[in-house]
């Protein structure tokens, strides 16, 4: 027998069957993921047609919601909807960055998993308690502490008597975004730890070595490392902000047209569903809030699109 | 480990989902879910028959006994009768409350401050915009009326609540029935959206010089100052359940199709102007003659017995007379296969 | 200026800052769960865990809820750890650069930003009207559908993160790639992964909106997964906005044992990763 023959069976790798089966699984799992959302975008598109086919593309530009006489306009929660994701993750993002850089650089060994843990609870607490807890402590606080000396001290026509008009009963946009803020800041945060744990031990001590402090070992190494998961980080919370109901809906005053100003009222997506999809009874009310959940989902995807092409933009 | 563990829980809370546990369902109004609420537990304890009944609102429950996933629907708002022909439903009555006008306004004590419908429409158009305007004034003469901006405070989710008020404002007010109208969720003019009565409570008591409406029930446990209101006999009277009843008493139940009745702006001299009922929304041919049974076996019960719980809860159960049409009806309307389900006795 | 002096200084106000983003942190939360507990504490005592919720005016507890909520929410995380991981797994080992890859990523971030009470009506219209009759099934689909989004998130980047030399390492001993992605990666990135598990969890376990279309809720103590069943967060939205107080007072209670749940799960579920770390 010659060596060669030695090869002539074929030999294949040990557990090739399974690390098909393996493979498969992982690829039915994202493509399962991949008909949920699908299921979800088609029965949205489904219930929502009547209202597009109604109001064509006035659904967008138009802020009129009138469940009386049946006409609908999106406008108002739109632009709610944007303004308020966009200053919560604006707060939420460098707090979030803030405590897990304390956490993994700065703090003391024995304290610090203790304090992850507790920001990540700020994640397990039930959102409608942000609701109340935003309508009867935050709300009231918020009016007599920020919005009453603000209002007052502002000369009427000037941009600041613009930006902080309102009823000063803490119940606008602003404190909606703030609230938010918390909501989201303990995903970003317990997400940033992890990835800044993964950071090689030899990467920061070359830093180190290098006589980097801390500071410029964060912003020049540790950050630039984890650049992709920071996306991440950012979608994370953008999404959340963008869908987030109940806490919302306490707080943000309700009023359906156009916030005029920062401390004034106005409404989300969906807060305007929670609100009235459980009592709306005519066809065209449903199929309005229901294309208002399409148009949720639109803005969503331009939303994250945009974020995407951004910080890729910025990675080296 | 852990996965083997969570596998094994996983499998286990399947099968039990195996076994049956029928008892009734109904869905829809939250107005009345404590009343309900009470009246299962009690029928419960006493007949072992579970009734299981959830508040997803009005809207809800009309949706979920026409997709027939639920036994019975809850509307604070009554279907008119061509929409309940077309859908093959039928709708009777339980219980009664009223919507009370709330309002923070330093020094002024509960039943205090007289209002119209009228002046209360010209508030929440925005047209009165200060407490001493001299509309309020001339009802109130002799009160020390400050010189504050009106909040309007309003709902910011669809209610029956809503329904009620808005449908009293429409009927006094003939502006407001054209610019807004009436219904359970409506385009404000003014004011800001509270969720839920609480949200409506908490903003009027945050907000000096505000203007809010709850549930009867709302503004009696919170102490809330509420106005006094001009009936259609002309006299300013107090929210109270035997203002309510009054209300309830003078409606021509019996006559109308489909037993749609608004109890708004009643005759009487002591009726409250803003009551209204709650119904039960049935299917006139019903699939299965024992669910169809069991809901009326559970709301003859509860007329019989229920009174009591309901009045402790700040309800105002039916006029004797009304349930009695009611029982009638159902011998009548509601059947299985040809035969009706229920027996008057 | 002296540069080193400079750069001190800066570094120093960095170090002042992210101490100051953490104190607001635990500020906020402090003050919630200030609020949750003065209002909730009072109100626990055993009937809440062994009575069903009550009529108001009535004795009673949650029960029902609890055992519904524990069950649904069991069974939603099972589902989106099997997804979620294998579909992160995907991403992150297989798939994740082609086009698809891109795709379903892109639509995963997408996913979860839906409002939970759309992912409610869908499951609605998937598994309650065509069935005709609300059942725990549907709400642990729903929830499910929440959570799986943020564990594939996590999944994705933690894995991506460990280190190539890990994979080399492994491979080069002749593992199959399945094996090493198992017992390797999945292994070094396990406190990610209960993370993402554990973000997840928390996700859902406050969610309201998704359950009133799918699960509906039930007063009476029910463990039948294809009827109706309570749940913590459908009970505790009923109660705290009623008008009665013991019921307002079971809503706080019942918040309470929420936020200690996720506590709790949080603390097991690092414990269980550390472990086997070491």
């Amino acid at each position: 027998m010659t060596a060669l023959a030695v090869s002539e069976t074929p030999i294949k790798p040990r557990g090739a069957r399974g690390e098909m089966l393996f493979r498969a699984a992982c690829f039915s799992a994202a493509t399962l993921l991949l008909a949920a959302l699908a299921g979800v975008v088609i029965s949205l598109a489904i219930g929502g047609w009547p209202a597009f086919k109604a109001f064509g593309f006035g659904f967008f530009t138009s802020s009129e919601w009138n469940p009386v006489t049946e006409v609908y306009g999106a406008a108002g929660p739109i632009v709610g909807t944007l303004i308020t994701a966009f200053l919560s993750l604006l707060v939420a993002l460098p707090l979030a960055l803030g405590v897990a850089v304390f956490l993994v650089e700065f703090c003391p060994r024995p304290i610090a998993n203790p304090i992850g843990v507790a920001v990540e609870l700020l994640a397990g607490i039930p959102s409608i308690v942000y609701g109340m807890w935003g309508l009867f402590v935050f709300a009231p606080w918020f009016a007599q502490h920020v919005q009453l000396p603000l209002v007052m001290s502002a000369e009427p026509g000037s941009w600041m008597d613009k930006l902080f008009s309102g009823v000063p009963n803490g119940a606008n946009i602003f404190t909606a975004s703030m609230i938010l803020a918390i909501m989201i800041l303990p995903y970003m945060s317990a997400v940033f730890r992890e990835l800044f744990m993964t950071v090689p031990a030899q990467v920061r001590e070359a830093a180190y070595g290098l006589g980097c402090t801390p500071f410029e070992v964060i912003r020049s190494v540790i950050i630039p490392y984890v650049s992709k998961g920071v996306v991440g980080v950012v979608m994370l919370g953008l999404g959340r902000a963008l869908g987030e109901t109940m806490a919302v809906t306490f707080i943000i005053g309700n009023a359906h047209g156009f916030p005029h100003s920062l401390f004034d009222s106005g409404s989300t997506i969906a807060s305007t569903i929670a609100n009235e999809f459980t009592e709306a009874t005519g066809e065209m009310h449903t199929a309005a809030l229901v294309a208002l959940g399409l148009v949720l989902f639109l803005i969503t995807f331009a939303v994250l699109a945009v974020a995407r092409l951004l910080l890729r933009g910025q990675k080296h | 480990m852990y996965k083997k563990f969570m596998a094994a829980f996983g499998a286990a809370a399947l099968l039990a989902g195996a076994a049956q546990a029928a008892d009734l369902s109904g869905a829809g109004a939250t107005f009345p879910a404590p009343v309900y609420a009470k009246w299962a537990e009690t029928y419960k304890a006493q007949t072992g028959v579970g009734l299981n009944y959830q508040a997803i609102g009005s809207g809800g429950g009309i949706k979920q006994i026409k997709a027939k996933t639920v036994d019975f629907g809850a509307s604070d708002k009554p279907l008119k009768y061509e929409d309940l022909l077309a859908a093959g439903l039928y709708q009777f009555p339980t219980v009664i409350g009223g919507v009370v006008p709330i309002m923070n306004l330093p020094g002024a004590k509960p039943g205090s401050i007289k209002l119209t419908g009228a002046v209360l429409a010209d508030i929440y158009l925005g047209k009165i915009n200060r407490w001493n305007a001299p509309q309020i004034k001339a009802l109130n003469p002799g009160l020390p009326l400050p010189n504050l901006p009106i909040t309007v405070v309003h709902r910011s989710d669809g209610s029956g609540t809503s329904f009620l008020f808005t449908s009293y404002l429409a009927a006094k007010s003939p502006e407001w029935a054209q610019k807004v109208g009436a219904s359970d969720s409506v385009q404000w003019p003014t004011g800001l959206g509270g969720k839920g009565n609480d949200g409506v409570s908490a903003f009027v008591k945050q907000t000096v010089g505000s203007i809010g409406y709850v549930e009867y029930a709302y503004a009696k446990q919170n102490n809330a100052v509420y106005a006094s209101m001009q009936n259609k006999a002309g006299k300013f009277v107090l929210p109270a359940a035997a203002n309510f009843a009054a209300a309830a008493t003078g409606a021509a139940w019996g006559k109308s199709a489909g037993n749609y009745v608004l109890l708004i702006d009643q005759p009487g001299a002591n009726t409250w102007p803003i009551t209204g009922a709650t119904f039960i929304l049935l299917y006139r041919e019903q699939d299965n003659a024992a669910a169809g049974q069991g809901v009326l076996k559970f709301f003859d019960w509860a007329y019989k017995n229920g009174d009591a719980d309901a009045a402790k809860l700040d309800y105002v159960p039916l006029p004797l007379a009304v349930k009695n049409i009611m029982r009638k009806q159902w011998a009548t309307i509601i059947k299985s296969g040809g035969k009706p389900v229920y027996v008057s006795k | 200026m002296d540069r080193a002096l400079f750069r001190r200084i800066v570094n120093g106000l960095f170090v002042g800052a992210c101490s100051i983003a953490t104190l607001i942190a635990l500020t906020a939360l402090v003050l919630i769960l200030w609020s949750l507990l003065s209002k909730g504490i009072g109100g626990l005592e055993l009937e809440v865990f062994t009575k069903s919720q009550p009529a108001p005016g009535s004795e009673g507890g949650l029960a029902n809820a609890i055992v519904g909520s524990i069950m649904m929410c069991a069974l939603g995380m099972l589902i989106a750890l099997v997804v979620g991981i294998l579909a992160g797994t995907w991403l992150a080992e297989y798939g994740g650069q082609t086009t698809y890859g891109h795709i379903v990523r892109f639509l995963n971030d997408v996913l979860l930003s839906a409002p939970s009470i759309l992912v409610g009506l869908f499951v609605y219209e998937l598994l309650v009207a065509p069935f005709h009759g609300f059942s725990g099934y549907a709400g642990a689909v729903a929830l499910a559908i929440l959570a799986t989004p943020i564990v594939t998130r996590t999944t994705e980047d933690i894995l991506t993160l460990q280190p190539n030399a890990l994979r080399e390492a492994g491979m080069a001993l002749g593992a199959s790639r399945a094996f090493v992605i198992r017992s390797i990666i999945w292994k070094a990135a396990r406190t990610g992964l209960v993370t993402g598990g554990l973000l997840g969890f928390a996700r859902i376990s406050g969610e309201t909106a998704p359950l009133l279309f799918t699960s509906l809720g039930n007063q009476f103590m029910n463990t039948h997964m294809s009827q109706p069943m309570a749940s913590l967060p459908t009970t505790i939205f009923q109660f705290a906005l009623s008008a009665y107080e013991d019921w307002q007072r079971l809503a706080w209670v019942g918040a309470l044992l929420i936020a200690i749940a996720v506590l709790s799960i949080n603390i097991v579920g690092r414990i269980l990763a550390r472990e086997q770390h070491r």
